[in-house]
């Protein structure tokens, strides 16, 4: 039988015991991170108190509120319900890698335009949902938005102005395509 | 901030091997896959397993194969995502992709599997609260202690004294079930396959649940679904209507599972009526599947059909709305869902 990462094996027969710590490998963002964990830890926790990666908020941890969204694989998924452990060697961005050599993101910059954040607290997981829709859908309609960003709350309930920066976004990146 | 509590984690190769530790140790142990139930669960203390074992190294244990014609099979920890937007359920098994697309949202779709959702704890005011809320009302029969669940499944359970807060003078707990897949899957007749430490078998999706909130699973605690046969869609129309305050996010409080075969001349001459939400378990709607059997699906039939469900439909005060407002939300949704189907070309 075969456990992840295991450290420390004689003791737990392979299995992870949470006071040890086991060391993770993390792709993020294009870079690769290090980081001694105990196997408690979730992705969450391991982003902001581990990698001061902490343009990723931390708002309900059970899943009830988006903002603590980041993409695995380009797929949005809560990172307070992932554990770090299960997730090495796989793509994860966060909103820290959404600007690209100091140039911000076609979505970042139409959030900023049309003053799609108030509070900013769920912004970052609402950039990310709508990148993570755009990148496939070049074109979507405004309930597709909808239904693509109904797992990020807003409790400022600036929605509008949150679709239509996705729709802004959308307009411009068929432009410049054509 | 809530963190999880200390567990051992385990990552199994293969099914065999993730059953022996859970016969091996026990209530203690428990399994993951999607995380979106087990983990807030762990956070506020509801479950405190020593160990986990995480189901995601397992190779095609997410697979989904077969045809409309010969019957689809899905991998329990194919994703709602993956099981909803996969072609063949949209076109042929369209109730499922309805209810596999209703559960939370798009993010935890991606998280949660089809597993999982069939595996998904009941949930009750009472019982899904935080380990201070509990502890402040005296706990309650599904969690009788701060102990967590797991640990206490060895032990005589419903006779901890501790009585259930919806019926104070219950000997049983009401958890709802609260599974939106569930109710389709029964509806349309699908099968599941659980391997266990002493062997496999195939059971109905209905035969896994017992009407009991806390004992909610009638497999063995070393048993692992591992995936879903739906059967050939032979012209079979589905749809599934779901209850609840937001549309997204939210538990349903009512779901509608409907499932019908018509002759060519529009007669139903197979109906499935399951409602989940209720109660601790989906509950298939006998008169309501009697009445329509036989006939066309007119305005009567599908008022008579829908009317019938008020009174077996009986809520408990334990989820979101209030109960009777629940219970004649019933025959209401059934009539949509009946009306959706009568005007609904044959998707074969």
């Amino acid at each position: 039988m075969f456990y992840t990462g295991a450290v420390g094996t004689a003791k737990t027969k392979g299995g992870l015991l949470e006071s040890q710590k086991t060391l993770i490998t993390l792709q993020i963002n294009g870079e690769r991170y290090e980081v001694a964990v105990t196997v408690n830890k979730t992705l969450l926790e391991i982003l902001r108190e581990d990698l001061d990666l902490t343009g990723t908020k931390h708002g309900c941890e059970v899943g009830e509120c988006g903002t603590c969204t980041v993409l695995i694989n380009d797929q949005p998924i809560l990172s307070c319900l992932t554990l770090g452990v299960e997730i090495q060697g796989q793509k994860i961005t966060t909103i820290e890698g959404l600007e690209q050599n100091g140039k911000l993101h076609p979505i970042q910059q139409a959030f900023i335009e049309l003053q799609a954040a108030q509070c900013g607290y769920c912004t970052p997981g609402m950039l990310l949902s709508s990148k993570a829709l755009l990148d496939e859908n070049k074109n979507p309609s405004q309930d597709e938005i909808k239904e693509a960003l109904s797992g990020n709350l807003c409790r400022c309930t600036g929605y509008w102005k949150i679709i239509e920066a996705v729709e802004l976004t959308a307009s411009r990146l068929g432009a410049s395509k054509e | 901030m809530l963190r999880l509590p200390k567990f051992q984690y385990l990552t199994p190769q293969n099914i065999n091997d993730a059953c022996k530790i859970l016969a091996d140790q026990g209530p203690a142990a428990m399994i993951v896959a999607g995380g979106t139930d087990i983990y807030p669960k762990m956070k506020r203390r509801q479950f405190l397993p020593k160990t986990l074992i995480g189901l995601r190294k397992i190779d095609d244990l997410d697979r989904i194969s077969g045809s409309a014609k010969s019957g689809l099979t899905l991998g329990a920890s194919a994703t709602l995502t993956e099981v909803s937007s996969h072609s063949v359920v949209q076109e042929s098994y369209a109730g499922l992709a309805k209810a596999a697309g209703a559960v939370s949202t798009p993010i935890l779709r991606n998280m949660g599997t089809i597993g999982g959702n069939l595996c998904l704890d009941t949930r009750c005011n009472y019982y899904d609260q935080t380990h201070h809320w509990r502890q402040a009302i005296g706990w309650c029969m599904k969690a009788p202690s701060g102990k967590g669940w797991p640990v206490l499944q060895d032990s005589k359970l419903n006779q901890s004294g501790v009585p259930c807060r919806v019926a104070p003078g219950s000997s049983r707990c009401w958890a709802v079930s609260s599974t939106d897949s569930a109710p389709m899957l029964i509806a349309l007749g699908a099968k599941l396959k659980l391997i266990g430490s002493k062997g496999e078998r195939v059971i109905s999706v209905k035969d896994l649940y017992n009407d009991d909130g806390m004992f909610y699973l009638s497999k063995a605690h070393d048993e692992i679904l591992t995936e879903i046969q739906l059967p050939p869609s032979d012209g079979i129309k589905s749809t599934y209507w779901k209850l609840r305050r937001r549309e997204s996010f939210d538990f349903p409080v009512l779901g509608v599972a409907v499932a019908l075969k018509q002759a060519k001349d529009g007669t139903v001459e197979h109906a499935k009526v399951v409602l989940g939400g209720i109660g601790s378990c989906p509950f298939e709607m006998a008169e309501a599947q009697n009445i329509l059997t036989g006939k066309r699906l007119t305005e009567n039939q599908i008022e008579a059909a829908s009317q019938s469900v008020f009174n077996p439909a009986r809520p408990l005060d334990n989820t979101d709305f209030h109960l009777f407002y629940r219970k004649r939300m019933a025959p209401v949704y059934l009539k949509r869902a009946l009306t959706e189907l009568a005007t609904m070309g044959s998707n074969v």
